[in-house]
């Protein structure tokens, strides 16, 4: 096997391991989701479209919240955009490395690009230096499965399920994102960049709201890391 | 509780919730010469990375219900994370912040 095939099938490797606790939380998370799109008042179809067509964790929980209440849909689809706009930067990001791929190639790869696979993805081209793009369908396939899977398995019989916290998972999502985090500080720019975009996100979360706090974060702490990579060149 | 299996009057609320979702994920993705783009612009765009999932992770656990906190859930993501990058293993690290959290849990509360 030549050097850049075995560094691929380790990285490879490193991808699967790393996606297992992925795994766990889209099943638990999705499960819940499920659940509470029931209480909450909406069919299974309409429960699967939220996963599957919305098909982002937090904008979901948000909008049953607000169909609950009576909220009017322009207002949610309002919220769910803002929520969301956080995935522009991730889109970003990752651009660069997609360039080369065809149109429809990177049309499906954005519909996948949430939290989770953009954070596995990231690790995965910070390993490689390239994409890899059955890592990229892997890392968003990890998470659209299991999700959508798991919202039916709740809606069904979401009242079996535990509470998250009394088993401690209520902390493995934090812990992915903070663990892929540290895993991307490879020089003292993206350190800096982790340091200030951690500070200013929970600054700016506790005077505004955690969505906006994260895009400020994302933001800021780039800045801040280029300051050094100015200095440097 | 809602027993109905097959009402889709919510759908279109989940697809126009889905169509601005999609152009942020894609519209970065979609635009042509993003790779050409300066140095300095691609460094900016590497740095995005480490810089918003470490905003995800702190607002998680510095922040509860408005407020600063450092709890279990901090010591635990800290741990974990530390753990996860000495041992260049990621689900390890999500392994200690369980039993860390659950451990503090048991011992002086939440």
């Amino acid at each position: 096997m030549s050097g850049a095939a075995a560094a691929l099938s380790t990285a490879r490797r490193r991808l699967v391991v790393d996606s297992l606790g992925i795994w766990a939380i889209a099943i638990i998370v999705g499960g819940i989701f499920g659940f509470t799109a029931r209480q909450g008042g909406l069919s299974l179809v309409e429960a699967i479209a939220f996963s599957s067509i919305l098909f982002a964790g937090a904008a979901q929980f948000a909008a049953v919240g607000l169909i609950v209440v009576g909220t009017p849909w322009p207002s949610i689809v309002l919220l769910v955009w803002l929520l969301n706009a956080r995935h522009l930067l991730y889109s970003a990001s990752v651009a660069p490395y997609t360039a080369k791929l065809s149109l429809k190639l990177r049309a499906a790869l954005a519909y996948l690009l949430t939290d989770e696979a953009f954070a596995l993805t990231t690790a995965h081209v910070a390993r490689l230096g390239r994409i890899d793009v059955k890592g990229a369908w892997y890392a968003g396939i990890t998470i659209f499965v299991p999700w959508n899977v798991s919202t039916i398995a709740g809606w069904l019989a979401g009242a079996a399920l535990p509470d998250p916290a009394t088993i401690g998972l209520d902390v493995v999502f934090a812990a992915a994102m903070a663990g892929l985090a540290i895993g991307l500080v490879k020089d003292r720019a993206a350190l800096v960049a982790l340091i200030v975009g951690c500070g200013s996100a929970v600054a700016a979360a506790l005077v505004l709201d955690s969505s906006a706090a994260i895009m400020i974060g994302g933001l800021l702490g780039p800045f801040a890391g280029l300051a050094l990579y100015r200095r440097r060149a | 509780m809602n027993n109905d299996l097959l009402s889709a009057d919510l759908v279109p609320l989940a697809a126009l919730g889905g169509l601005g979702t999609y152009a942020a994920r894609a519209l970065p993705m979609l635009v042509p010469g993003i790779d050409r783009l300066p140095p300095i612009f691609l460094e900016y765009l590497r740095l995005i990375g480490p810089a918003v999932l470490g905003a995800i992770a702190a607002t998680s656990v510095f922040v509860q219900g408005g407020a600063f906190t450092i709890g279990p859930e901090a010591v635990a993501v800290f741990a974990g994370a530390a753990v996860g990058r000495w041992r260049g293993n990621l689900l390890l690290g999500m392994v200690v912040s369980v039993l860390v959290v659950l451990a503090l849990r048991a011992t002086i509360g939440s």
